[in-house]
């Protein structure tokens, strides 16, 4: 387990940034026709104005910051919450045929064990959602729009805590030995999400 | 050696055989040694050079002639072409084609780059990579990333004609090489990981004007099957025997890509290929009406179609209900080889599965099946049996179906992983032993299925595979092996640190010729496995070995540049499973070996 200062002391966007960043995304889920992410992203708006986090809660199951950004969770004994371990599995159906098995990167897609070091939870949002491109003469790469994939919208936070968690070393490589089981939260969300079953 | 010449001389190969229907141009020019004009060498898929100045007595003193680089990163798979004076180097995209003067040291005579929306980069599983130009009639055929067809001219670099095979947006994309027969050319398309539904499709050579499509699966009048002479296993396929295979109309995001190679044998007039993987890798929500596992036909099968009408005289399914991603792409080889002491006209073909083929090429029926990796695990093998009613089925172990242990469950240990006991990269057949020489990954998998939903032009994969050396073996990842396909019986296997992931070269100098991913070029002996000589190219190489020969000397060319599905695995290093679950990755990964590249090498003897 690395240390626990500096997994809660990563560096915010003012809140400035922050709002311009969500109005942004915003947008973007509106073109994606996303209800749920946007009401996942209106309960975080609701606590911008909370400052230093030092402290998550856990919400049914479901851990977050203070300031409501989704977070992993590790127990003593290494059993992981339900929501990282579905991160993990989600990411090696939907990420790692280009970012690499756990977030290790691939010959042409970055490393996100990497990535997330610095990334914050909503510039993260934003480029799953609507992509990215960089093409040059030396270098073309591009990240799909995922906005409307429900197999990878419906658990974007999972996959973000899940990737979270290996970028702060505190889960390694391989699939999560031990996890929390799966809370009826989860269990409704999805459904409601994946809009079957 | 003596045995080895007679045994060579009784062998014939299908691509030699008198010119009769096939496209004039591509028979005659690539009888000519000198020449390489298909990816694969010949119709036969052979990929076998009689040119035999370079001999396992030389080879040690093979140098560097020259090196081109294409300015590209990305994964280089295919080889070059060489027609006359003009070699044509291809690269994965951007898709660029330079013509390089070998009167010249290989100065550029013409270079086409085309114009593509890079949106498609990102709908590319598995890296952008591109297996390369076809040559016939003067003509160049470039198949980019974005599935536009475009033939140029191979002397001046013109466009002379280009048409669209599918739809990027829908995750429609282009990897695979073209192959010319008579007035027509055949074309494939990939995407089965984004629910596409495969096809191949004729296109006038001369106009781009689309002749026939065959889907993989659907109604009989849309994959061109006809239900009373279609064959499978000596019956015919009877009525609606895709359709009757599916749940209700699943069949329409269906899978059965077509990505991998194209072979054509003149004497019977029939191109054959296989079929890719059924839509996601979940078989649970695949299952039958019954909930019971159904076939998916035609997923994961060898087809054999008339060249002229596109119609199917015979089909054969591999993986029925596929579990584990097993797409049936791999090339198909014709030769004319002994099976039980009979001459067959045969069709040799390595699966993803991990069993390697011996049918009857001309009628369908089944005469070898037969594991070349001892580590697969996931079947006890195919019933053999004609009176047997699972007649040509592999035999599930249960332990090993990831459909009964269900979704949210991880299978594990199932050999070999989902990128197969070998992917696309093509084996070689060599007339001189009657051997193929066959690049494959020694690696294995966890597999955990589960639920997924279908969005056009989005990924529709669900499951979960991690994957790992196979475990009790000598640890690397791949193998490069010998085999005889008539016996269905590894001859010598050669292990490699990683797997075997380019397309072998075998030649009448007695040598086979292959790439390691760790950049090596190597050649070994034909008869043992010996090694010969090597040499670190600057990237790892996961194109294929090709030669040819100029002003009467003799060359060896490859291009190196990592990637594709093995750049993404291995690229991290695969996890241990033997550590324990959730271990750090005991293996050191291929960043430790390698780097990015995209160069073309060129050896020749001093």
């Amino acid at each position: 387990m690395s240390n626990r200062r500096e997994i809660f002391s990563h560096r915010f966007a003012t809140s400035a940034e922050k709002i311009e960043q969500r109005k942004k995304l915003g947008s973007i889920v509106q073109r994606a026709g996303f209800a749920l992410i946007l009401a996942a992203l209106l309960l975080s708006f609701s606590s911008l104005t909370s400052g230093a986090e030092e402290k998550k809660k856990n919400v049914d199951g479901k851990w977050e910051t203070e300031d409501g950004t989704p977070t992993y969770h590790v127990a003593e004994d290494g059993t992981v919450d339900w929501y990282t371990y579905s991160g993990f599995r989600r990411y090696h159906a939907e990420c790692h045929v280009c970012h690499g098995p756990d977030g290790e990167g691939s010959t042409y897609a970055p490393a996100l064990v990497q990535s997330l070091k610095t990334m914050s939870y909503d510039d993260f949002m934003l480029v799953v959602a609507s992509g990215r491109e960089v093409v040059r003469a030396d270098k073309q790469s591009v990240m799909p729009a995922f906005g409307t994939n429900h197999n990878v919208m419906c658990f974007i936070d999972d996959i973000y805590v899940y990737l979270k968690a290996r970028a702060d070393g505190a889960i390694p490589r391989g699939r999560p030995a031990k996890r929390a089981d799966k809370p009826q939260a989860a269990r409704d969300y999805e459904k409601t999400c994946l809009g079957e079953n | 050696m003596q045995k080895i010449a007679l045994a060579g001389a009784m062998l014939a190969v299908a691509a030699l055989a008198p010119p009769t229907a096939a496209n004039e141009s591509v028979l005659k020019e690539s009888a000519k040694p000198e020449q390489w004009v298909l990816q694969t060498g010949d119709y036969a898929n052979t990929r076998y050079s009689k040119l035999d100045q370079i001999n396992r007595d030389n080879v040690k003193d093979l140098k560097v002639a020259w090196t081109f680089s294409t300015g590209v990163l990305r994964g280089h798979e295919g080889s070059p072409l060489v027609i006359g004076d003009i070699m044509y180097v291809h690269t994965p995209f951007p898709n660029i084609v330079y013509a390089l003067d070998l009167n010249n040291e290989g100065r550029i005579l013409w270079k086409y780059e085309p114009k593509q929306d890079p949106s498609v980069i990102g709908v590319m599983c598995c890296d952008t990579v591109y297996r390369g130009l076809a040559y016939a009639d003067g003509m160049l055929f470039l198949h980019q990333a974005d599935t536009t067809l475009v033939a140029l001219d191979a002397k001046t670099g013109e466009v002379k004609w280009q048409v669209v095979n599918g739809d990027p947006k829908k995750g429609e994309t282009n990897t695979a090489t073209v192959l010319p027969v008579k007035d027509k050319v055949i074309v494939g398309i990939s995407g089965a990981e984004y629910g596409v539904r495969g096809h191949i499709t004729a296109y006038n050579a001369k106009t781009g004007e689309l002749v026939w499509r065959a889907y993989s699966v659907g109604p009989d009048e849309e994959i061109l099957f006809d239900p009373e002479k279609t064959m499978s296993l000596g019956k015919p396929v009877g009525k609606d025997s895709s359709l009757k295979t599916w749940n209700g109309d699943q069949w329409k995001l269906g899978g059965g890509t077509t990505w991998g190679w194209f072979s054509y044998d003149p004497e019977t007039n029939l191109i054959y290929y296989g079929t890719g993987n059924p839509g996601t890798w979940n078989p649970v929500q695949r299952a039958g009406p019954d909930g019971k596992p159904i076939d998916h036909k035609w997923t994961m099968s060898i087809i054999a179609r008339d060249a002229d009408t596109g119609v199917a005289k015979w089909a054969y399914q591999m993986t029925p209900f596929d579990e584990w991603d097993y797409d049936g792409v791999n090339e198909m080889i014709l030769v004319d080889i002994p099976v039980n002491g009979q001459m067959r006209k045969a069709l040799v073909h390595f699966d993803r599965n991990g069993i390697a083929y011996t049918l009857d090429r001309v009628t369908g029926e089944l005469l070898v099946a037969e594991k070349y990796d001892p580590v697969v695990n996931w079947t006890t093998g195919v019933v053999m049996d004609k009176n047997d009613p699972r007649y040509g089925r592999p035999v599930v172990v249960p332990e090993k179906s990831t459909f009964l242990n269900g979704e949210d469950v991880d299978t594990k240990n199932i050999c070999p992983a989902a990128l197969g006991t070998k992917d696309q990269q093509p084996a070689a057949f060599s007339p001189r032993t009657g051997l193929f020489y066959v690049p494959t990954n020694h690696v294995c998998m966890n597999y955990e299925p589960y639920r997924v939903s279908y969005t056009a032009g989005q990924p529709y994969v669900g499951a979960t595979v991690s994957m790992f050396p196979a475990p009790g073996s000598h640890g690397g990842m791949g193998n490069f092996i010998a085999w005889d396909a008539g016996e269905g019986k590894i001859v010598w296997s050669k292990p490699e640190r990683f797997s075997v992931w380019s397309g072998a070269l075998a030649t009448a100098g007695g040598i086979v010729f292959y790439g390691t991913l760790e950049g090596y070029l190597k050649a070994v002996d034909e008869k043992d496995g010996t090694e010969l000589f090597k040499f670190k190219t600057p990237s790892g190489i996961i194109g294929n070995v090709m030669t040819y020969s100029h002003n009467g000397k003799q060359y060896v060319a490859v291009l190196s540049g990592v990637g594709g599905w093995a750049g993404i695995g291995l690229a991290a290093g695969l996890t241990n499973p033997t550590e324990g679950l959730g271990a750090v990755g005991g293996y050191a990964g291929l960043r430790d070996y390698t780097a990015l590249g995209g160069t073309l090498t060129v050896f020749t003897l001093p």
